[in-house]
């Protein structure tokens, strides 16, 4: 452990609002730490260049998963064990409680929350993908009020994103219209547990009479952060799922894939292996769909 | 530098205890060093292999990923809250009858793995041990023989169970 304990310092306010105006206070100087499983790990490894952090973790109000008739809303404090508790949830939105269920160990997913998940930021983060196809959107807070953007908005570059120096995440909103969709994520990784993927896909898409009418690809790892296969879902959609066109589906994702190399796979692995899983999910639709 | 030492009350191992240390000292060490707590250990340091595993509100935690201003007011149960008045807990009985522990490094975090399994889910399948036990690593047990240990443990802990129904009846 190369972490000084002494070096920073550690308050907890104990509310969203005190939170709040402590961030509004004093702008850019606290940091937030959340169930502090990426914090931590760069304290321990002697990388926290962060002075003053504020604890988020106990606040109930940022703590909550609300299914409603046509939507959820999850608060940014829950954690990925919560998700995965919450059997209503988890029948309505499958595919974020299969990424819940990857994030690391049973003692990770018990402090690792949605909100850290989504700040830290990470090319790779697990609830990425599933959240982009569910068009999910991210709601963020100040003192100066909240709002709300498409969560595919949020991430501008590599660990970067559009929060607002005075910000926290709140919320993120999922609206429950995917059931009759078609749903795919798959999490390619070096092992089963407590692997950081080195790719993951999610889809959801509606097939009519043949024809893919709808269809909506999340992809980490295959750009510096997660984000829409745009350009593949053009090629793919109004049409029917051919092999011409899962060819030129691949095509297309060779093309607009920009993954990074790092220590976990290289970029061209990267590449080849997000074409094949598109490909699995185009596949498994034109099966579904053959079905009567 | 911070100079802010808050006092921090926790419930461990069923016991009130109040300690005054920096706020991102973390919990593994307020348990090793401030409370003569040993039983947890540093294998990793960075939420990786399990050995510091304890228990804290109900839910397994890695206590080397908790600055202890995060336990404040919390329950936390370590492997030596385990035992009830020198009796063994079937879970180590069983480690030790299925030599489900060698060198014992991993043993408090397998421990407190499987008591959280158990807790939540008393009929755990070899499937759902092997999940309950992923964040875990051993260097020397081999994982099968600490799997049986969970598996026998849930079992022994099923039959008393069942006893303790007959009897009453
Ligand atoms: C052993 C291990 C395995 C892991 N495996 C995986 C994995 O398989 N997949 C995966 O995706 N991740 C994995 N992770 C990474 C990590 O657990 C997740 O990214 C987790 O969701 C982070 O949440 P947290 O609350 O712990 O974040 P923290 O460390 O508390 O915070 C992370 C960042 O988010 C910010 N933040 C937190 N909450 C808010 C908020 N509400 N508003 C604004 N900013 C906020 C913090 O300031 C910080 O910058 C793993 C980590 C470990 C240690
Ligand atoms: S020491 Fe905490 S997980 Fe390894
Ligand atoms: S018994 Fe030695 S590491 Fe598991």
């Amino acid at each position: 452990m190369r972490g000084n304990c002494e070096a920073h310092e550690l308050i907890a306010p104990g509310s969203l609002r005190g939170v709040l105006e402590l961030l509004a206070a004093e702008p850019g100087v606290w940091t937030p730490i959340a169930g502090g499983t990426e914090i931590m790990v760069a304290y321990a490894a002697g990388r926290l260049n962060l002075a003053k952090l504020v604890s988020l973790w106990g606040i109930s109000e940022l703590r909550f998963i609300r299914v409603t008739a046509d939507s959820v809303a999850i608060g940014a404090g829950a954690t990925f064990i919560d998700l995965r508790r919450h059997a209503e949830f988890c029948e309505s939105w499958p595919l974020l409680a299969k990424a819940a269920s990857w994030i690391g160990s049973i003692a990770n997913q018990s402090r690792a929350t949605l909100g850290g998940n989504l700040v830290n930021g990470s090319p790779a983060a697990d609830s990425s993908p599933a959240l982009l196809v569910y068009d999910a959107e991210i709601e963020m807070i100040s003192v100066r009020g909240s709002r709300r953007i498409p969560y595919r908005e949020f991430h501008t570059g590599y660990k970067r994103n559009l929060l607002a120096l005075d910000e926290l995440v709140y919320a993120l909103h999922m609206p429950r219209r995917f059931s009759r969709h078609k749903q795919y994520i798959r999490k390619v990784g070096t092992r089963r547990a407590m692997a950081i993927s080195k790719v993951a896909v999610a889809g959801t898409a509606l097939m009519d009479d043949g024809i893919v009418s709808e269809i909506r690809l999340g992809a980490a790892s295959l750009a510096a952060f997660p984000t829409r296969l745009r350009k593949t879902e053009q090629v793919v959609i109004g049409r029917p799922i051919t092999r011409e066109l899962v060819a030129a589906a691949q095509e297309a994702l060779l093309a607009e894939a920009a993954p990074i190399d790092d220590i976990r796979s290289t970029a061209e692995y990267r590449r080849r292996v997000g074409a094949n899983l598109v490909t699995e999910f185009l596949m498994e639709l034109a099966r579904k769909d053959a079905k009567p | 530098m911070s100079e802010f030492r808050p006092s921090i009350t926790m419930q461990v191992n069923g016991k009130i205890v109040t300690v005054i240390v920096p706020p991102m000292k973390r919990l593994l060490d307020v348990l090793r060093e401030d409370l003569q707590l040993t039983g947890a250990k540093e294998g990793c340091g960075e939420g990786e292999c399990g050995s510091c595993s304890v228990r804290m509100d109900g839910e397994l935690v890695n206590s080397c990923l908790i600055p202890v201003l995060q336990a404040d007011g919390a329950e936390i149960q370590t492997v030596e809250g385990l035992a009830t008045n020198g009796v063994l807990h079937p879970l180590q009985e069983c480690f030790l009858a299925c030599g489900g522990a060698q060198c014992g490094i991993c043993t408090p975090g397998m421990l407190m793995a499987a008591a959280q399994l158990i807790a939540r889910n008393p009929h755990p399948t070899m499937a759902e041990i092997r999940e309950g036990l992923a964040g875990n690593l051993c260097r020397c047990t081999g994982f099968l023989r600490i799997f049986e240990s969970v598996l026998a443990a849930a079992t022994q802990i099923q039959d008393s169970e069942a006893d303790k129904a007959n009897h009453a009846r």
